[in-house]
């Protein structure tokens, strides 16, 4: 993936067009991430906004050796958006969102043909077991460790590394083959 | 190392999601620089889970979500060129540099009132040296002028006996005197004038009643050497009617050895 390092040793220098081929490989992505958290479109692109920029003047921050770039750039999605959740603001508006995974969500949308396997994952996400749901949305969509994830959903921490391991093999099945 | 195995624990879902510890994410970036099957793995799991969050984004706005970023980038950046950013750099600047020089200055203060208290520490520990020497010293003096001021009552004391003991044959020179004082059973010799003894012999003094002639020892004098004044107290409970002093063996002998008698003088008897 020599491709990927040089686009992001580009973005470290400030270079605009390796950010905007950045944005292009994760923003949809980023964006679920914020919309699952906040559940509000406007606040969700504003929050967007908020990312990518943090990203642009923040990239020497990036080190390889620390993690992955979707992971970097995850990181900073779901902080700007937990802690939009937090501010006051927020909180004078906010619908009782403890309850919602993000598997609510996706049959919802009204452009489910933006992508062709977007309805293979609908279709994935409504057959997931609910263990499954669980387990991606406190990992992938709300940041959470690995003893976070098994404190909250009560049990042991060994079992979250496991059964996710098994969740994300059938979702790559689908989504890869 | 099974890398089959450690693909299958579920570790690099963990990484892409972000939910490892630093130490751990250095591990599978080692890993991954090492064995390209891993490297696959991850970028296998990071695709799945774009494509998955991506599928809960509202709708493909991303286009015009990145107008706005630019925007926002772009003006920042001139704004920044034109008047804002040099005023804050400088501002920056100087705040860099009075920063690090006030803290240059606090750290050489630091340091020189470090090495001022160290150096005061070690004079007054000096001084309190020098007050316990000075201290024991009056110590000695008082106790030496406590001592002397006894003999001198000693000496002025009117039932004293003033005894001059004479030098004999082996050591002519040698003089000594002994001042008794019957009530209370005690005599004090003044050995100033006798010699210092060899190694391993010691002077012991001796009470003699004349006829016939019999030795009573009173004792040896075992720190002669060290005694500054060169007077001893010794007790003496006999009717003496002369003193002698001999030098014998450390420990002292039965009866005097009289080749070696230093001194000895007879008590007048009036």
């Amino acid at each position: 993936m020599v491709q990927l390092d040089t686009l992001i040793a580009k973005f470290k220098q400030k270079d605009e067009r390796a950010f905007k081929t950045l944005y292009d490989m994760y923003s949809e992505s980023m964006h679920g991430v914020i919309f699952n958290i906040v559940r509000n479109n406007d606040i969700a692109e504003e929050l967007m906004q908020d990312v990518f920029i943090k990203a642009w003047h923040k990239s020497d921050s990036y080190d390889a050796k620390k993690g992955r770039f979707f992971t970097w750039i995850l990181n900073i999605a779901r902080n700007t958006a937990i802690d939009k959740t937090r501010s006051k603001s927020f909180k004078n508006s906010a619908k009782n969102l403890d309850a919602q995974f993000f598997v609510d969500i996706i049959p919802t949308h009204e452009s489910l043909d933006k992508k062709t396997d977007a309805i293979g994952i609908s279709k994935f996400v409504g057959n997931l077991p609910q263990k499954c749901k669980e387990v991606i949305e406190l990992l992938y969509f709300k940041g959470y460790t690995q003893k976070e994830a098994a404190e909250k959903m009560e049990i042991p921490i060994g079992t979250i590394k496991t059964r996710n391991r098994n969740c994300i093999n059938n979702l790559r099945q689908i989504v890869l083959e | 190392m099974d890398i089959k195995s450690y693909i299958d624990s579920g570790i690099l879902e963990l990484y892409v999601a972000g939910s490892l510890s630093e130490k751990e994410n250095g591990e599978v970036y080692a890993l991954m620089q090492q064995y390209p099957e891993v490297t696959k793995e991850v970028m296998d799991i990071e695709a799945s889970i774009i494509k998955l969050t991506a599928s809960a984004a509202p709708k493909d706005i991303k286009n015009v979500i990145y107008e706005a970023i630019q925007d926002k980038l772009d003006s920042s950046n001139d704004d920044g060129q034109s008047k804002v950013i040099p005023i804050n750099k400088q501002k920056n600047n100087w705040f860099a540099y009075t920063g690090w020089a006030a803290s240059i200055i606090l750290g050489g203060t630091l340091i020189w009132m470090s090495n001022q208290n160290n150096a005061l520490e070690s004079q007054v520990n000096t001084a309190e040296i020098d007050k316990e020497f000075l201290e024991i010293q009056i110590e000695n003096i008082n106790s030496d002028l406590a001592d002397t001021k006894k003999i001198l009552n000693v000496f002025r004391d009117k039932d004293i006996i003033t005894v001059p003991l004479a030098g004999q044959a082996v050591y002519p020179e040698a003089y000594a005197k002994a001042y008794w004082n019957k009530q209370d059973k005690t005599v004090f010799f003044d050995l100033q004038g006798l010699p210092e003894p060899p190694e391993g012999k010691v002077y012991q003094v001796w009470s003699l009643a004349l006829n016939p002639l019999t030795p009573t020892s009173l004792g040896t004098i075992d720190d002669f050497k060290t005694d500054a004044n060169k007077i001893f107290s010794l007790e003496n409970t006999n009717e003496s009617q002369a003193f002698g002093i001999t030098l014998e063996p450390t420990g002292g002998s039965e009866s005097p050895t009289l080749e070696q008698l230093y001194t000895l003088g007879a008590i007048d008897a009036s």
